[in-house]
């Protein structure tokens, strides 16, 4: 009945069109792919986007110039001299001198490898804080849960900046007080972030099984929550860098920052911007690299947000 | 609704409260006294002027008394300039600083939310693209930096406006352009990508199904739910203003709360920090409050739960 409603076109089909295929040659629970790790895919797909390339290979080589500029220069970034102070950028000194003729190729890269290290430290600080802080929050529930959120709760309504602010003052501005200043209150967002993940997985079959075979509570929130977490707190991680460089630059403008002749991406601007409408120089070279190590993070991180989801693959 | 309400109050109190306790004895734990900055003050003057801000006391007892008086609506006075209390400060600079603020906010919003529309309706189009990339620039950019930028450029080389001061409107158009870059590339990013994520929803193709013009879907369906998230921003937002201002208001010289905090922190008058900072907090806190009820009554959902 049905091949003469479908076949009208003299297409007989007969028993003999069919034969038997020998078992074994259609392998279909056989990959024809190679397998690939999540990482490997998640590489791929950022090895892909070519901006994010860009911005990978630009900050590497902002990263390499903070480690070897200050080496290989003959200036200090602390070098006083008199007789060259306020000069615009010259062969000898490419970003021109400061008031105190101090050479800003060296000041600038020196200040890359403070800033970035801040950036860095903090977004690892708040990161592991958070992680733990959100985790047990998340992962025990109940009144822990409502009263550690409460505490979130209460720091994370004032703006951070005030908080950072008070700290700093209570520290005494420096490198050390700066990061713990950011970190004590960084952390939060990445607690609530970490939090919510954590009560999205903590009811899968894999936590019930690791917990039926008594494993610690830290045990699997590293071992099993974090893992599963890890593209959010990435991604979290790679916009945090930029935020605490913002944060450095804003302390200094409002006097809060690293102390001279110390030298920082922050202090170096607002400096810089003191003396702005005479000498431009001197604000233009150390806000254009912030510019340009906040475009990459950012870039960066919408790449590595985009990378690490699976559902973002085409 | 009012069950809600009533439960947010509640907690508002008790984070006021909190954060009053908080930065009483942080500023409490700052080394040294307030006046031991100044050179050779004789022993006298400065047993007076402990005992005339109450610094010889017990500090839980000085705890006891400042929020007594924070109760009263009382903030403290100054410790450096002469007869003024925090709360007369506040209310001498509140408005300079609101209307650069809110301005920044303002003229941030309807641009950003019009430039995220207009991307997303011509998405994958030239004017798309210029928008990602205006956005992810003025993101990258610091307030600091387009402040001292627009100096330059429209007071200092084209003379257009005046440099810095606060005496009229033209003194406001430069910092508030300054303020609004970056709420401008906030909101377009944002709205862009919510109304993106609307026009691929169900009920969008429901209305398209149903015959509906492209215009009225638009206003009446997208339109509506991607401004949702927009409710959200604006408590943190606003709170954002108070201290975001504090480097554009120092930039172009405007006394604002902003410098008040600034010239505070510079002389070390602790009393003039806390209470600017709990009456910063108090008005964040309020802000988040009044987002929250909005919100409740913009979506329904929320005071469901």
């Amino acid at each position: 009945m049905q091949s003469k409603t479908t076949c009208k076109n003299n297409t007989n089909i007969t028993p003999d069109l069919f034969t038997f295929i020998e078992p074994g040659t259609m392998d279909a629970d056989l990959l024809t792919r190679p397998s690939l790790s999540y990482w490997k895919d998640a590489m791929r797909r950022y090895r892909k986007n070519k901006v994010a390339m860009a911005a990978t290979l630009i900050l590497a080589i902002i990263v390499l110039l903070a480690i070897f500029a200050p080496i290989l220069s003959p200036f200090t970034f602390d070098e006083n001299n008199w007789s060259i102070s306020n000069q615009g950028p010259t062969r000898e000194h490419p970003f021109g001198t400061d008031n105190l003729g101090r050479d800003l190729w060296v000041r600038c890269w020196e200040g890359a490898r403070v800033s970035l290290s801040i950036g860095v430290l903090v977004a690892l600080v708040n990161a592991t804080l958070g992680i733990l802080y959100g985790g047990i929050s998340g992962f025990v529930g109940g009144r822990t849960d409502l009263i550690m959120m409460r505490i979130c709760e209460v720091i994370g309504a004032v703006p951070q900046m005030l908080w950072v602010t008070l700290l700093v003052i209570v520290l005494k501005p420096g490198f050390l007080p700066i990061i713990l200043a950011l970190s004590a209150t960084g952390w939060i967002g990445m607690a609530r972030l970490f939090r919510g993940q954590v009560f999205s997985i903590k009811e899968s079959e894999f936590v019930m099984a690791s917990r039926c075979l008594g494993t610690g509570k830290l045990w699997i929130i590293f071992k099993h929550l974090v893992p599963n977490a890890i593209s959010p707190i990435l991604t979290s991680m790679a916009f945090a860098i930029p935020g605490a460089i913002f944060a450095e630059a804003f302390l200094s403008y409002i006097g809060l920052g690293l102390p001279l002749p110390l030298a920082s991406w922050g202090n170096l601007s607002s400096n810089g911007a003191n003396v702005f409408l005479t000498y431009p120089y001197q604000l233009i070279f150390p806000s254009i690299l912030i510019c340009i190590t906040m475009l990459c993070f950012t870039l960066i991180g919408d790449a590595l947000r985009d990378a690490l989801d699976p559902r973002m693959r085409k | 609704m009012l069950k809600y309400t009533i439960k947010r109050f509640l907690s508002m109190i008790l984070t006021l409260f909190m954060i009053a306790t908080l930065t009483f004895f942080l500023m409490n734990a700052v080394p040294g006294d307030p006046f031991s900055l100044d050179r050779d003050t004789p022993k006298v003057i400065r047993d007076a002027l402990n005992q005339k801000y109450g610094l010889d006391r017990p500090v839980f007892e000085r705890y006891l008394t400042y929020m007594g008086q924070l109760l009263k609506g009382d903030f403290g006075m100054s410790m450096r300039l002469k007869g003024q209390s925090v709360v007369g400060r506040v209310t001498k600079t509140m408005p300079v600083s609101a209307v650069v603020g809110l301005g920044g906010v303002l003229v941030g919003v309807v641009i950003g939310v019009l430039f995220g529309i207009i991307a997303a309706l011509k998405n994958g189009k030239t004017f798309d693209y210029f928008v990602i990339i205006a956005a992810i620039l003025g993101v990258s950019i610091p307030n600091f930096v387009f402040a001292t930028l627009f100096q330059r450029l429209f007071a200092v080389d084209l003379r257009w406006l005046p440099v810095a001061g606060y005496k009229g409107f033209t003194y406001l158009i430069l910092p508030i352009m300054a303020a609004a870059m970056q709420n401008i590339a906030f909101y377009a990013r944002m709205l862009r990508s919510s109304m993106l994520d609307v026009l691929h929803q169900d009920y969008i193709l429901t209305a398209k199904s149903k015959g509906l013009s492209r215009k009225s879907i638009i206003l009446k369906h997208v339109l509506r739910n991607s401004l949702l998230p927009l409710v959200t921003s604006f408590g943190p937002m606003l709170a954002g203003v108070l201290t975001g201002n504090f480097v554009i208001e120092k930039i172009y010289n405007i006394p604002g709360i902003g410098q008040a905090m600034i010239m505070a922190i510079q002389g070390s008058d602790y009393m003039m920090i806390m209470g600017l900072t709990i009456m910063f907090s108090f008005i964040t806190v309020f802000m988040y409050f009044v987002v929250d009820i909005l919100y409740g009554i913009v979506d329904p959902r929320i005071r469901i739960r």
